[in-house]
């Protein structure tokens, strides 16, 4: 049986990409053998970053430190170099000092986490209205503030599908959601049967699609692209497989999408109403 | 006074005669037989988790569906790893294994104190083990047999999503499972609080004991509400039957999140309080120093308990909690590292003017340390609500909770099972061969789980059979650390071959030496069959 194959070239790759990160250009999707966060494309992931990137040298300080001494009394102490043990058991002030000090460091980390998490949470004035309801295995969008534009379902593209487009499997959807820059959308997520969960990393969004409930998120992005995520609650069989696709567009475009009845042009908008008039698979 | 028949025996065996096989093992009364059916049992049941991981490792060490039948399939070895490893393999062989084998003989007790309910306990878990290995083959969902919706069993995915007769296969044998522990839990109590011997007042007692006392309440405490929530779903499963967690008929498919983890929480500490009790024995002795700060640690696990029971929405943070409820149980969850941090700098302390032997449990419990405060680091991070929204359900709290599980219980599981080797079974192992098993058990458990953390921050999900070719490259590397683990499994084995059955080297009482101080170490090795028939008597100048 065949269980691995070291794939030294995409090992090799990987590893060059993972070091040229910082000076790479911006990426909406996963990186090639990343090992950090996605780029931030919203005000709340950008925080979130942060918040992240300050928790991380604490705790990598913290990690450091107990290696360290660790590392000291294991070679300070060892039966070779101190033959004659101490009885010590009890140090009342040594015990208080490691008490207070990780209060401290708690209490410090506390203050950006609750701001992060109110960021997030607390929805500001939304400019529009978007609605996501998950099913299995697809999302269904809703633009409910816009009565000419009709629901669309977005399904997963096959592999040859995927690769005959170009674009990257199971993140890519065959309908995208598309939204404007720059704006404040809230997000209503949902679900009519088993959970799911809409993501976007690069949005720091992540809400659960509960059926009976119907949960608000929101974000705002930051730039026009294509932006990918994928269903985060374990939701069955095809759990990996009903991605979200995020086309951020300018104003104008948006506009013009809008007044074209969700297309793009003329032509693409007699296609995409085949594709929601087809029924899920 | 009434003249005693001399029937030629006597109930209370001065010449440690032992039962006949079937009556020693099957109807067993003893705390160290059954204490010995626990950890063969976990064992067995490791194997089987184990093996359910590693096909999920193959599957996952490249983009594409290599290895699974079907996703669902995959989907059900995710799930039924996840029962396996908790409930049939880390709970029975930490607290089923070396509680019953241990505590009575800290305390300086003859048995446990309720020697039949210990027998239900243990012979309930291979009747719900059989429940759940049937339910592999029962029709599960619609895609295929087995039960996939991971061993959190979120409504209505269990529900209305897994209509087969799997899934109520895993009910029942969880509930059975579920009351195993609660006997477990009270007869623990009972023991701890009752049959101390004369002068082992609580602040004299073991950390160990200590450890599955705290345990023992969470069980009793926690499990409950496991049995009510998986009763809920039995009957909402009903066609007809009831809605708690229907939103169709008025029911709340949160409600159940709410009560899963209010089980769910205290349970990861029911896993790991015991191994801190484990390391705690272990650095002491082969420190050769008593406990640094006896008191701070056993009353941080009494914290880490109490604290326990009142974090558990941070597994739901996505769920669409108020956001000042995420902000209560942001503050709560951070406060258990306080308690925590407590136990690894009383560990340090403990080895510092130490005299330290760097035997193969001490290399185990060094190892846990460094382990659990790696997991321990990553929990700080995920316990921050806001950033858990981006990790949330992917592979970066996959990695954390193996550090603190798979490699923190799991090596306390080992530390006390070398620690213990010789005082149970009487022989010693190879210590080259143990040398080797925790080697490649440690570079192994590294290589599969550290790459995971980079996995989840680059934004891999959880439970995906396949996934998109930027995760290759660390999946990849994942997957060649499961193969170094297996071969260090490999040579546990071949230790326990050599020690019991090849080489049977025969140990003393104490061979461990000075450091080694509790009770267990009075006794021969193995202990005999009852011991403590005068039972010892522990003076007031025995300070910890």
């Amino acid at each position: 049986m065949r269980f691995i194959r070291p794939n030294f070239k995409s090992l090799i790759a990987g590893s060059v990409a993972a070091l040229a990160m910082g000076t790479a250009a911006f990426a909406n999707k996963p990186t090639p053998g990343g090992w950090w966060l996605q780029d931030a494309a919203s005000p709340v992931m950008e925080e979130l970053t942060r918040v992240h990137n300050i928790v991380f040298v604490i705790i990598c300080v913290i990690l450091a430190v107990v290696m360290v001494l660790m590392g000291y009394i294991m070679i300070r102490f060892r039966e070779k170099a101190n033959p004659v043990p101490s009885k010590t058991t009890h140090h009342v002030g040594l015990e208080v000092v490691w008490t207070i000090v990780p209060v401290l460091i708690l209490l410090g980390m506390v203050v950006p986490s609750m701001q992060l998490l109110y960021l997030q949470d607390r929805l500001p004035e939304t400019e529009m209205t978007i609605k996501a309801v998950g099913n299995t295995w697809n999302w269904e969008y809703e633009y409910p503030d816009y009565e000419n534009v009709d629901s669309f379902v977005a399904n997963p593209l096959e592999k040859a599908e995927a690769q005959a487009k170009g674009v990257p499997y199971l993140l890519a959807a065959d309908n995208a959601l598309v939204v404007p820059v720059d704006t404040k959308i809230k997000v209503l997520v949902t679900s009519v049967n088993n959970m799911h969960s809409w993501a976007m990393p690069a949005f720091g969004v992540k809400m659960d699609a509960v059926p009976g409930v119907v949960n608000e998120t929101w974000f705002e992005a930051t730039k026009e692209g294509t932006f990918y995520g994928q269903c985060s609650e374990i939701c069955g069989a095809l759990h990996y497989k009903m991605p979200i696709e995020i086309q951020v567009v300018s104003k104008a475009e948006f506009t013009r999408w809008v007044a074209n009845d969700g297309a793009f042009g003329s032509q693409t908008a007699a296609l995409n109403t085949a594709t929601t008039v087809a029924a899920p698979k | 006074m009434v003249a005693i028949p001399d029937t030629g025996y006597s109930s209370y065996d001065e010449n440690d005669e032992k039962p006949g096989f079937f009556a020693r093992w099957f109807y067993s009364t003893n705390h160290k037989d059954i204490g010995t059916l626990y950890l063969i049992f976990g064992i067995i049941s490791g194997l089987i988790g184990g093996f359910l991981s590693f096909m999920m490792r193959m599957e996952l060490a490249e983009p594409g569906i290599q290895i699974f039948n079907s996703e669902h399939q995959y989907l059900v070895f995710v799930s039924m790893h996840g029962l396996i490893m908790i409930f049939f393999m880390v709970m029975p062989a930490l607290i089923g294994g070396f509680g019953n084998w241990f505590v009575p003989i800290m305390i300086g007790a003859p048995d446990m104190a309720f020697p039949r309910m210990n027998n239900l306990s243990f012979w309930l878990l291979p009747t719900a083990l059989i429940c759940l290995l049937i339910s592999f083959v029962v029709p599960g969902a619609a895609e295929g047999d087995g039960f996939g919706g991971s061993w959190v069993m979120y409504p209505p995915l269990s529900t209305t999503g897994s209509p087969g007769p799997a899934f109520d296969f895993i009910i029942i044998g969880l509930l059975a499972a579920g009351f195993s522990s609660i006997f477990g839990a009270i007869n623990f109590i009972t023991t701890i609080l009752n049959m101390r011997a004369p002068g082992m007042t609580l602040h004299k007692m073991p950390l160990f004991a200590w450890s599955v006392l705290v345990t023992a309440f969470l069980l009793l405490l926690a499990l409950p509400v496991l049995a009510a929530a998986l009763f809920m779903l039995f009957t909402d499963r009903i066609e007809g039957g009831t809605g708690f967690f229907d939103p169709s008929r008025g029911g709340d498919p949160q409600m159940f999140q709410h009560l899963f983890w209010f089980f769910g929480h205290p349970e990861v500490y029911i896993m790991i309080l015991p191994a801190f009790g484990i390391v705690s024995h272990v650095i002491s002795t082969f420190s050769k120093k008593p406990i640094f700060g006896y008191l701070g640690m056993a009353y941080a696990m009494v914290a880490i308990g109490v604290v326990g029971f009142v974090v558990w929405a941070h597994h739901m943070y996505t769920v669409g909690m108020d956001v000042n409820l995420k902000a209560y149980f942001l503050a709560a969850t951070l406060v258990i590292a306080v308690p925590t941090g407590v136990k690894i700098f009383s560990w340090l302390a403990t080895m510092w003017g130490g005299s330290i032997r760097y035997t193969i449990p001490m290399q185990w419990a060094i190892a846990f340390i460094f382990l659990f405060v790696v997991g321990g680091v990553t929990g700080v991070m995920l316990a921050n609500a806001g950033v858990d929204t981006y990790l949330h359900d992917t592979y970066y709290v996959v990695a954390h909770f193996h550090y603190v599980l798979s490699m923190g219980a799991v090596f306390g599981i080992f530390c006390g099972f070398y620690y213990w080797f010789g005082k149970m079974f009487g022989v010693m192992y190879n210590k080259y061969l143990a040398a080797a098993h925790f080697w490649l058990f440690f570079i192994g458990v590294n290589v599969i789980f550290f790459p995971q953390h980079f996995l989840g921050l680059n934004g891999m999900p959880r439970r995906y059979i396949d996934y998109p070719e930027e995760f290759e490259l660390w999946n990849q590397v994942s997957s060649v650390g499961a193969w170094i683990t297996l071969a260090g499994v490999g040579f546990f084995f071949l230790m326990l071959i050599e020690a019991l059955l090849i080489n049977r080297k025969r140990v003393g009482d104490n061979y461990w030496g000075e450091g080694a101080t509790t009770l267990e170490w009075t006794l021969s090795s193995p202990p005999p069959y009852h011991q403590f028939n005068t039972l010892p008597r522990i003076e007031e100048s025995d300070e910890h």
